[in-house]
C-alpha cells in the first residue's frame, strides 16, 4: 500500500536498507501523484502580483476580517504543475471515445472557444446599456433563429442555465397557461419509466405530482396505458424522443394529439436531438415544449459536469407564458424584453428564472458550432450519429444481449444488457474493464428498463478506425465477461486509481480537507 | 464538414455491417409524415473557419467591451483580473472536455478539483461544508430558500430589501409555483441596511431570512443580531454574497451565524460573459448537509487503500430519488467552479487580502473624489469596492447619455427598479483593481458636466 497521499505530500528520505515494489513516491514515471493545495500551499505564499493599495480611509465599519480564513496559495510554477498533473488523471472526449448514452459527448472545436473568449463578447457586462451591446443581443437572437427554425416550434427561452432548468422552464409554462385557462385542477404530469431522474424531480420541484407510464416489451411509451391515463386532473406529458432506450417513438404524433384531445400539454426532453436535428421536426410531431441541451447536439465544453445551457423552445399555445428576459427585434434595433418592458403582449409570462440572460459563453460556442456546420452539416450529424450507434449495435449483439436489436435499428446510442453473463459477473465488470482497455465506459444501469443497462453512444464525431478500435476492446471485454475471467472482477489495474470505496464515502461523509492533526484531536 | 470524419467509403462499409441499404433505412420509424425530407428552408449551409470567425468578430466588435472604456459597473457581476494561467489551465482538454465524473476511477483530476473547491468555499464563506457549485448565485439563492423549507418545514421567507432584485425576481417566479409566501420589501437610499425591520418580521411561520452582504447598495452591516433573532423563532439565516472578494477583508456570513451562505462566485476566475456561465457558491453548516442541493465530492480509499475521491451522498438527487429528491440540478459549473479554484490558489491567503484591501482602498478614494461632484452626495457610510451615490438629476439617462460617450458609469437603480420613484437618482458605482485614477477622474468631469 503506498502513503504518498495519506499524510499529504512531504519530502522525506528514505531509510536504508528499505525496499518496496513499489515506487518511493508513489509516481508511476509519466502519472505522478498529487496531493491537495491545502498539503502544498501556504497562507503565505501567492501566485499574483498587487500595486500597492492606494490610501484611503476603512469604510468597512467595524467588521474588517482579523481571522485567518485557511486559504492556501501557491505561486504560478507550482500551480500550473498542479492542475496539469491533476488533468492528467482525467479521462477526456479529447483523449478518445467518450461512449456515455444518454450524455453525448462529442468533439469539442477549439473556435467555439476563441470566439467565445472575444472581448467582445467574454469582457460584456450584462448591465451595459442595450446600445451598447448591440452585437450580443444579435448573438442570441441568430442562435433563436436556428433553434426555433430547426425544430419547428414557435418561438424559444434562451436563459435556462442547463438541461434541467430547461425542464422547469417548460413545466412552468405549461402550469402557467393551465392557470390561465382556470385549469387549476390539473396537477398530474406522466412521465413514462424511460425518462430522465431530472424529469419527476423537474414536475414535483414545479409542484406537480408524477405518475409513471409503462413501457412496453419493445422499449416504447405504453400508448394504451397512457391513453387510459389522461383525464382531468392531468396536466400533460415529459416524454424523451428519441428515448433513452434510443429509439424513435414511432406513435408520438398519436401520444401528442391525444394529449391535447385531452386538455394536456406535451413536453419533450430534447436530450437526443442530435439524432434527429434537420431529419425530424418536433414542431411537426404536436410537442408544446422542448429543451435543448446546447452542449450535447451543438457542442459546448461540458468541463468536468457543467455548465450546461438549455434554451427551451415553445409551441404557439405555450409562447405567451415563455420567462423573462428575452431579445426581441423592434425595427432595426434589438430591445431586452425585462419586468419593466413585457407590456401588455407579454403580459401572461410566468416571470424570471435567473439573474441575467442565461448561458451566453455557450450561446457564442453553440452558434460558431451552428455555423461551422450549416443546414447541410446538422442533417449529416443526424445521419453519422445514427449510423456509428447501428454498426455498434450489430457488430456487438452476438457477444452482449441487445434487448431491442431485433425491434429494428436503433437512433443514436445501443443498449445492450447483461442477461447472459455468467453468475457474479455484471455490468460494472464490463465498464470497469473497457476503463483497462483505455476508454471511458458507456453510461451503466440506466435506463433502468433494462436490467443491467449498458447505453452506448459513439456520436457522430467518431472516425470509422475509432469506431472499430472501440468495438474491438468492448468485445474482448465482453468475451472475457462471459467466460468468467476473474481478473475482470477487480478492474481497473492500469488507472490512477484502482476501484473506489463509494459506500464509505456515503456513510462516512468527508467533504472538506482537514489538518490531520486537528482531525485526530476531534476524534 | 470538418467535424465529420467518416468518408462516403466508411458509410458504404458500415452500411453493408449493418445490413442497410441507405441510412434512409435506419430512420424507419419516424413516420414519413414526419420526416423532413428536403433542406431546412431559411437556413444556411455550412461555412468556414475563417469565414465563421469574421461572422463572430463582426458581431463582438458591436459591444462595448469592459476593458475597453472607463468602467463602473457591478450590481451582482464584478470585473477583475484573472490571471493568463487561469484560462490557459481550464482549456486543457482533459479538463475542458471531461463529462461528470461518473467513473471516478478515470476522472480523480476532476473530482480533487471540487474537492479543493469545496474546502475554499466552505473556508472563505465560513461554513463547515460547500457543494461543488450550482448553476450561478440566483438560482442558488433559491435553492437556499427551498431548503429552508425542508429543514424548518415552514413556507414563509422574508427577503431584505437590499437582496439583488433579479435573485428577488427568480424567488418570486418560483414561490408563485410552488405556494411559499415571501415577504419582500424595496430598498431605501438609507445609509444603513434593513436588519431592524427585518428583525421586526421574523415570526413562528418564518423558515428563513435572506440578505444580502454587501447588500445590492453596496452597504454592509453586522449579521450576528439577525442571526440571533432568527434562531430564536427556530428560522435560518440565509446570507446571499455577490462579491465574494469582499470576504478578503471582512468577516465571514458564517463565522456571523449565517446558517447557509450562497454565493456568486463570477468575480473570482470567471469573469463577465454577459451574465454566464457563473459559478454558484452554496454552503451550509454541516448538520444540514443532507438536505443540501447539488453535486458533492467526498474523499474515500481504493482498494489498496490510496486516498481518492467520489461523488457521493447521490441518494439526495433525481437519478435516485426522482420525484423526492432534494433538487432538480443535475448538471452543475464545475468548469467554472475550476477556473475559480484555480485563481483562488494563485491568490492564496496573502493574494485575496492584498486583492481585497486594493479594491476597498480604490473605491474608497474613488467614492470621495465623486462626492466632490456638485450635485452627486454619497448615501453609503460602509462599503467595500461599491457604493451608492444620489445624483441631482435622474440616474438613468445619465448612465445611458455617458455611455454615448464610452464610459460605463454604473447601475442606475432605475433600470433595477423601474417603478420605484425614490430610487430613481440612485447610482451604484463598482470600482475594482482594474480601475485606474484616470477613470475616476474622466468619471467624474463627466458626472460634472451630465448633472450641470
Amino acid at each position: 500500500m503506498s502513503t504518498i497521499n495519506q499524510s499529504g505530500w512531504r519530502p522525506t528520505t528514505p531509510q536504508a536498507g528499505s525496499a518496496s515494489s513499489d515506487t518511493f513516491t508513489g509516481n508511476r514515471a509519466l502519472m505522478l501523484e498529487e496531493a491537495l493545495i491545502f498539503e502544498i500551499g501556504s497562507a503565505d505564499t501567492t501566485g499574483v502580483d498587487f500595486a500597492d493599495a492606494p490610501t484611503g480611509k476603512s469604510r468597512l465599519g467595524d467588521l474588517g476580517r482579523d481571522t485567518a480564513i485557511g486559504l492556501p496559495g501557491l505561486s504560478e510554477p507550482e500551480a500550473v504543475r498542479h492542475y496539469t498533473r491533476l488533468s492528467r488523471q482525467n479521462y477526456a472526449i479529447d483523449l478518445g471515445l467518450f461512449p456515455l448514452g444518454s450524455c453525448t459527448m462529442k468533439h469539442n472545436p477549439r473556435l467555439n472557444e476563441r470566439m467565445a473568449r472575444l472581448p467582445g463578447f467574454a469582457d460584456l457586462h450584462p448591465l451595459t446599456p442595450v446600445d451598447a451591446c448591440q452585437g450580443a443581443f444579435e448573438v442570441i437572437h441568430q442562435l433563436a433563429h436556428w433553434l426555433v427554425t430547426l425544430t419547428g416550434m414557435h418561438s424559444v427561452a434562451m436563459s435556462p442555465k442547463a438541461g434541467a432548468h430547461g425542464e422547469l422552464c417548460g413545466v412552468l409554462a405549461i402550469r402557467a397557461a393551465l392557470d390561465a385557462k382556470g385549469e387549476q385542477a390539473r396537477k398530474v404530469l406522466l412521465v413514462p419509466e424511460s425518462a430522465h431522474g431530472t424529469n419527476p424531480a423537474t414536475a414535483a420541484f414545479a409542484g406537480f405530482s408524477v405518475e409513471d407510464i409503462p413501457a412496453t416489451e419493445a422499449g416504447r411509451v405504453n400508448l394504451r396505458a397512457l391513453k387510459e391515463r389522461l383525464g382531468p386532473d392531468v396536466a400533460g406529458v415529459m416524454i424523451t424522443n428519441p428515448n433513452t432506450c434510443g429509439l424513435f417513438e414511432p406513435d408520438m404524433r398519436e401520444i401528442s394529439d391525444a394529449v391535447h384531445e385531452a386538455g394536456g400539454f406535451v413536453y419533450c426532453d430534447g436530450a437526443n436531438f442530435n439524432a434527429i436535428v434537420g431529419r425530424v421536426r418536433p414542431g411537426d410531431l404536436g410537442i408544446d415544449a422542448m429543451h435543448i441541451n446546447l452542449h450535447k447536439t451543438f457542442s459546448t465544453p461540458h468541463g468536468g459536469g457543467g455548465p450546461g445551457s438549455g434554451p427551451v423552445v415553445f409551441s404557439e399555445a405555450l409562447t405567451p407564458y415563455a420567462p423573462l428576459p428575452f431579445v426581441e427585434m423592434q425595427g432595426d434595433h434589438f430591445a431586452l424584453v425585462e419586468e419593466e418592458t413585457a407590456g401588455e403582449h407579454h403580459a401572461s409570462s410566468f416571470g424570471r428564472m435567473v439573474a441575467f440572460h442565461g448561458q451566453m459563453g455557450m450561446f457564442t460556442r453553440a452558434l460558431t458550432y451552428i455555423l461551422s456546420h450549416g443546414a447541410d452539416g446538422l442533417r449529416q450529424v443526424a445521419e453519422d450519429s445514427v449510423l456509428n450507434a447501428n454498426y455498434i449495435l450489430r457488430s456487438m449483439e452476438d457477444v452482449l444481449d441487445a434487448p431491442f436489436g431485433k425491434a429494428g435499428p436503433c437512433m443514436h446510442e445501443a443498449i445492450f444488457s447483461d442477461k447472459g453473463l455468467p453468475e457474479g459477473f455484471s455490468t460494472i465488470d464490463i465498464a470497469k474493464g473497457l476503463i483497462d482497455e483505455g476508454f471511458h465506459p458507456m453510461t451503466v444501469y440506466f435506463p433502468l428498463v433494462v436490467h443491467g443497462a449498458m447505453l452506448v453512444e459513439p456520436t457522430e464525431t467518431e472516425s470509422k478506425a475509432a469506431l472499430d478500435q472501440f468495438i474491438g476492446a468492448f468485445r474482448s471485454v465482453a468475451a472475457r465477461a462471459r467466460n468468467g475471467d476473474p481478473e475482470i472482477k477487480t478492474a481497473p489495474h492500469f488507472a490512477p486509481r484502482r476501484r473506489l470505496d463509494e459506500t464509505l464515502a456515503a456513510r462516512k461523509p468527508v467533504l472538506v480537507w482537514k489538518e490531520p492533526v486537528r482531525a485526530e484531536a476531534a476524534e | 464538414m470538418r467535424y465529420l470524419p467518416l468518408t462516403p467509403t466508411d458509410r458504404t462499409a458500415m452500411l453493408a455491417t449493418i445490413g442497410a441499404k441507405s441510412v434512409d433505412d435506419l430512420f424507419v420509424d419516424v413516420p414519413q409524415a414526419a420526416r423532413l425530407d428536403g433542406p431546412v428552408h431559411g437556413l444556411p449551409n455550412h461555412a468556414s473557419e475563417l469565414a465563421v470567425e469574421r461572422h463572430m468578430s463582426a458581431l463582438a466588435k458591436k459591444n462595448l467591451a469592459a476593458g475597453d472604456v472607463p468602467f463602473f459597473l457591478g450590481c451582482g457581476a464584478y470585473k477583475h483580473h484573472v490571471p493568463a494561467s487561469v484560462d490557459h489551465l481550464i482549456q486543457r482538454g482533459e479538463f475542458l472536455t471531461a463529462y461528470t465524473p461518473y467513473q471516478p476511477e478515470i476522472a480523480q483530476g476532476t473530482l480533487q478539483v471540487m474537492f479543493e473547491f469545496q474546502t475554499q468555499v466552505a473556508r472563505l464563506l465560513g461554513c463547515d461544508v460547500a457543494n461543488a457549485s450550482m448553476y450561478d448565485g440566483s438560482t442558488a439563492c433559491w435553492e437556499a430558500i427551498t431548503m429552508a423549507r425542508r429543514v424548518t418545514k415552514r413556507g414563509k421567507a422574508i427577503l431584505s430589501g437590499g437582496l439583488h432584485p433579479h435573485y428577488v425576481s427568480v424567488a418570486n417566479t418560483m414561490a408563485k409555483f410552488t405556494g411559499d409566501l415571501l415577504v419582500t420589501s424595496l430598498p431605501t437610499l438609507s445609509p444603513h441596511p434593513d436588519t431592524d425591520d427585518l428583525i421586526a418580521q421574523i415570526d413562528d411561520e418564518t423558515s428563513c431570512v435572506v440578505v444580502q452582504y454587501p447588500d445590492i447598495l453596496g452597504r454592509i452591516g453586522d449579521l450576528s443580531k439577525l442571526a440571533e433573532a432568527a434562531h430564536a423563532k427556530k428560522a435560518l439565516l440565509v446570507a446571499v454574497v455577490t462579491e465574494p472578494v469582499a470576504l478578503g477583508a471582512i468577516r465571514s456570513p458564517g463565522e456571523m451565524g449565517a446558517d447557509i451562505v450562497v454565493g456568486e462566485g463570477q468575480s473570482i476566475g470567471v469573469g463577465l460573459q454577459f451574465g454566464g456561465p457563473y459559478v454558484g457558491l452554496f454552503a451550509c453548516s454541516e448538520k444540514l448537509v443532507r438536505q443540501m442541493p447539488g453535486r458533492l465530492c467526498g474523499q474515500t480509499v481504493d482498494a489498496e487503500g490510496r486516498r481518492g475521491f467520489v461523488l457521493t451522498l447521490s441518494t439526495r438527487e433525481q437519478h435516485i430519488r426522482r420525484e423526492k429528491a432534494t433538487s432538480n440540478i443535475c448538471t452543475s459549473s464545475v468548469l467554472c467552479a475550476l477556473a475559480w479554484s484555480i485563481h483562488m490558489t494563485l491568490l492564496g491567503e496573502k493574494g485575496l487580502r492584498q486583492l481585497a484591501a486594493v479594491n476597498h482602498a480604490g473605491a474608497s478614494a474613488a467614492a470621495d473624489r465623486l462626492a466632490q461632484v456638485s450635485g452627486v452626495e454619497l448615501v453609503t457610510p460602509t462599503f467595500f469596492n461599491e457604493f451608492t451615490l444620489k445624483l441631482s438629476k435622474e440616474a438613468r439617462p445619465v448612465v445611458r447619455a455617458l455611455a454615448d460617450k464610452g464610459i460605463l458609469a454604473g447601475v442606475s437603480l432605475g433600470r433595477l427598479y423601474p417603478d420605484a420613484a425614490g430610487l430613481a437618482n440612485g447610482l451604484v458605482v463598482a470600482v475594482t483593481e482594474t480601475t485606474t485614477q484616470e477613470d475616476v477622474e474622466t468619471l467624474a468631469s463627466a458626472l460634472q458636466e451630465a448633472l450641470a
